[in-house]
């Protein structure tokens, strides 16, 4: 990784967009939504010095940006594949063999849900209901949804990121 | 096919432009209110609606809104409650995804109504892709002024943003979600003071579901009244009600209040009846939360009357023999569907979401998980039954928001209606089901 | 001034006090016991549950009893508010439940906790707890925390109470300590192993409600029984200089800030007086310690017993 953190010019002209959106002062509502472009930029993952360099910009105590990190499910704090693939486990998924899907995937990509392949390419994730039950089971990968899969669908969409050299790491800002 | 009130043009592909949006109707109920309604006007209506909360709740909202301490000086605040979880919901995804130009409608009106110069939009992380719709919808809306300063010349001014979380049911609950908004962690706050005095940066605040702002276009068109028409008794209005499980027709199905729950699981035109032809075993009616019902009390009420799709009709019974409609997500089992391993499944869901402030929920859930995963697994004991059913009771109602309640009343539900198979997982030592 | 009756006893209390106010008011046995909320800190309270009452009036106004049990330490009373603390079953079994809950996961090490003695944990479960516990799960653990050379943080003690996080962020002034991760993983940590060391920050110990958070400087060096407390004082640049030695004959083994019946202390004091001032020449000897709360010395039979060795006072 870089030794030094800092986000592009345009990420940082969109950060100062979004802190605009918040009341003077109040900066750091900004967290969330800063830290989604941080992980994007920096590598998928939130690192110590990622974290440290957020708060710098929203003028907050580390120790505030490694509390809100730590909460939310969608922040890495460890390195991850190019792509991580996120598996929906949750009650009407699970009615309709999201375990059959992770089953799959964890065979195919030889790794347990929580594991990076040693290519660094995939990562696979099992996650709590991404609210697309009607069309169950159902994963998601950066700014996508991948609904009413099988097996078949999973097998495809895999080979089809092998070859594009699928990331996931998505500035949800941009499409 | 009854009224539709959020989905007579969602099928258009192109509803999400402004333009297509503003040709179907759309913004008309802000030129009337904004031209010719004062914000007491609107707020009228919408008491007379009757329209109640489509989050789970079911207050009133009219009467919520009644609540904002209007006279403080602070600035006051509307935020949309976007952050749908609940296992079994995904009716705001699909309005969203396809109507965003209602949301804003139903914002600008609400915000009228209230006061409020500044909006956000609190939308669960996982949907980045709809946090594009959006950002594109409220430039679309701010670009021909219907957000920004003095909206069509009426000198009320509104700003909207958009504010995504990033993975955490308890940002649905609606301290947890200003929290969250302010940059923090998700922790809900101790009541009173409610949000209505201090929400937002210690700011009145109101906070509404994407169902229930959605619906204020139509009652400011067609007046609170013609939707108090619509519906049963105190359901007024339609309500979204999303479907899934094991059943034919998975999606999400607007249906007037009153509509026979029956005709909805066997229908062709809705759920389409059971996938795999096998009998119909339980029904969540409510998303994850609300108690499970077995086959027999879902389609009529323990005295044999047919139940509807209202607040009243799946609450006879109380929790004896009854459930919530709560945010209108139909999980649908069939008899291949294991009762332990579907409660395991939920309870490790609620573990996984506590926000772990409080000793019950904390403990409580993560206890319950580990014994309901020992049952399933086979190493279930026959007096970890009751023991459940004690630890639920000493969670419920004693937590400072509502998860606990959430988390303990699926428990108390299937051990109530299905303590035979929990009996069953522990002499036969684990589960038999696929 | 409004009247509030708590377990048939009356009081007046100013408009805006909570219900744990008015019953602090009253004192004994009606005040329900509290392991998070601390008076001196703002924002603590209604974490743990423990104080939950019954309120069987709301008030004067409006007669209806509340539909569920509230925390005392955050409901504000209300004129002609009745409310029921141990007089009510219900309080007696909700609490019981919470006594379990807190217990599932606390190791049962208090043989080897330096806490053991003066831990609320303890008293709260003598109390209101039951004799058996009905956990047979795994019990949590975390991994290794390190927070410098003052301070041992121990995970499993914790019960979550927050209340050195808000001490960390209203009395020091870079907050180091804080919640990190959520559900029952949520820990009390730095997150990058930062050494907890500014002027202030030895008062987490000292408002910890179990053995999470212990001192050092003394650590395994005695049971709280066999130390003997004594005021003490010095002229302090940094803090009131108001303490309590905890000596083993003329051996100064621990030093802490004074704590009122409620257990919460009174002048928070600064680093240097803790840790660095373990000589009884360092002080001003003011004379036994009168422990006023639920504590194995709170009988205060060593007063009568012998006196330390005083030193005059350095000038």
């Amino acid at each position: 990784m870089d030794n030094e953190i800092k986000f592009s010019a345009e990420s940082l002209e969109l950060v100062n967009r979004i802190i605009a959106r918040y009341p003077e002062g109040k900066q750091k509502s900004a967290l969330l939504p800063v830290l989604h472009i941080a992980q994007a930029e920096f590598g998928g993952w939130l690192s110590t010095e990622t974290m440290n360099y957020v708060a710098g910009l929203l003028k907050l105590e580390p120790i505030e940006v490694y509390e809100v990190a730590t909460f939310y499910n969608m922040f890495n704090l460890a390195p991850v594949g190019q792509c991580v693939i996120e598996v929906c486990q949750t009650g009407p998924c699970m009615l309709n063999g999201a375990g059959e899907i992770i089953q799959h995937i964890s065979k195919r990509l030889d790794i347990k849900p929580g594991e990076t392949t040693p290519d660094g390419k995939f990562t696979l994730k099992t996650v709590e209901c991404l609210a697309a039950c009607g069309s169950a089971p159902v994963m998601r990968v950066g700014n996508r949804y991948h609904e009413n899969l099988s097996t078949e669908k999973v097998d495809s969409l895999i080979e089809e990121w092998c070859k594009c050299g699928k990331s996931s790491h998505d500035n949800p800002y941009n499409e | 096919m009854g009224i539709k009130i959020l989905t007579e043009h969602i099928d258009n592909p192109e509803l999400k432009k402004f333009e297509v949006y503003r040709k179907t109707g759309g913004y008309t109920a802000v030129e009337k209110a904004l031209k010719t309604m004062s914000p007491d006007g609107v707020m009228e209506e919408v008491k007379k609606s009757g329209l109640r909360g489509r989050g789970g709740a079911g207050f009133p909202t009219g009467m919520k809104w009644s609540f904002l301490d209007r006279k403080s000086e602070k600035p006051h605040y509307l935020v949309c409650n976007a952050d749908e979880g609940e296992p079994g919901t995904f009716k705001d995804r699909y309005l969203l995804e396809r109507n965003p130009h209602a949301l804003i409608e139903g914002i600008i009106l609400s915000g009228y109504a209230l006061g409020v110069e500044d909006a956000y939009i609190y939308l669960r992380g996982e949907f980045f892709y709809i946090l594009q719709i959006l950002e594109k919808a409220i430039a679309e809306a701010y670009e021909k002024g219907f957000l920004g300063k003095n909206i069509l010349g009426s000198g009320y001014s509104l700003n909207l943003y958009c504010h995504p979380g990033a993975g955490a049911y308890i940002c649905g609950e609606e301290t947890a979600l200003l929290e969250s908004l302010e940059g923090k962690r998700g922790n809900p706050r101790l009541k009173p003071p409610f949000p209505a005095v201090s929400g937002l940066y210690n700011c009145p605040t109101v906070i509404n579901n994407v169902e229930t702002l959605a619906t204020i276009p139509w009652i400011v068109n067609h007046g609170g009244d013609q939707y108090a028409q619509i519906g049963v008794g105190r359901s007024t209005g339609t309500k979204l009600i999303s479907a899934s499980g094991h059943i034919k027709n998975p999606g999400v199905y607007e249906l007037e209040m009153g509509f026979p729950v029956e005709e909805f699981i066997y229908s062709d035109q809705y759920c389409g009846g059971m996938k795999n032809g096998k009998p119909l075993k339980a029904v969540v009616a409510g998303g994850s939360s609300v108690p499970i019902l077995p086959a027999g009390l879902i389609l009529k009420t323990a005295n044999g009357e047919p139940r509807n799709i209202s607040y009243e009709s799946l609450a006879e019974g109380g929790f004896e023999t009854g459930t919530m409609l709560g945010s209108g997500g139909f999980i649908v089992m069939d008899e291949s569907t294991c009762i332990v391993r579907n409660l395991y499944n939920f309870t490790r869901f609620y573990r996984h979401e506590s926000c772990g402030q409080c000793s019950p929920c904390r403990e409580g859930t993560s206890w319950m998980e580990k014994i309901l995963y020992r049952i399933e697994n086979g190493e279930g004991r026959m007096h970890d039954i009751d023991l459940l059913v004690d630890i639920s009771n000493n969670i419920e109602g004693k937590t400072i928001c509502p998860l606990g309640d959430a988390a303990a009343w699926p428990v108390a539900s299937a051990i109530r209606h299905f303590r035979d198979e929990f009996v069953e997982h522990v002499n036969r030592k684990g589960c038999w089901f696929d | 001034m409004i009247k509030v009756t708590i377990d048939n006893i009356e009081v007046e209390v100013e408009e805006g006090s909570t219900i744990l106010e008015a019953a602090r008011k009253i004192g004994g046995k009606v005040v329900p016991p509290t392991m998070c909320y601390y008076s001196k800190l703002r924002d603590t309270g209604g974490k743990c549950r423990t104080c939950l009452v019954k309120v069987a009036k709301g008030s004067a106004k409006d007669p209806r009893p509340m539909p569920k049990l509230v925390v005392a330490c955050s409901t504000p009373a209300q004129d002609g508010m009745v409310v029921e603390n141990t007089l009510s079953q219900e309080v007696i079994e909700a609490r019981k439940g919470v006594v379990e809950f807190l217990l599932t996961n606390h190791p049962l090490e208090c043989p080897i906790c330096d806490q053991a003695g003066e831990c609320d944990l303890q008293d709260l479960s003598y109390g209101f707890g039951e004799g058996e516990s009905r956990y047979e799960e795994e019990r949590r653990r975390f991994g290794y925390n390190d927070i410098g050379p003052y301070i041992k943080i121990n995970n499993e003690r914790c019960i979550l109470c927050y209340r050195c996080v808000y001490l960390s962020a209203q009395l020091t002034d870079k907050r180091l300590l804080g919640v990190l991760f959520r559900g029952d993983y949520a820990e009390i940590s730095t997150y990058i192993n930062a050494a907890v060391e500014n002027d202030f920050s030895g008062n987490v110990i000292d408002v910890c409600p179990v053995g999470a958070l212990t001192d050092r400087s003394s650590r395994f060096k005695s049971r709280v029984w066999f130390t003997k407390p004594y005021d003490a004082h010095r002229d302090c640049p940094k803090c009131a200089g108001k303490v309590v030695l905890w000596a083993k004959g003329d051996e100064v083994i621990r030093i802490t800030a004074r704590k009122d019946e409620f257990g919460e202390v009174e002048d928070f004091i600064c680093n240097e007086c803790r840790f660095e001032k373990k000589q009884v020449s360092d002080w001003v000897i003011d004379g036994p310690r009168h422990i006023k709360r639920q504590s194995v010395i709170s009988l205060n039979h060593y007063e009568t017993i012998n006196k330390l060795k005083e030193t005059p006072p350095k000038d």
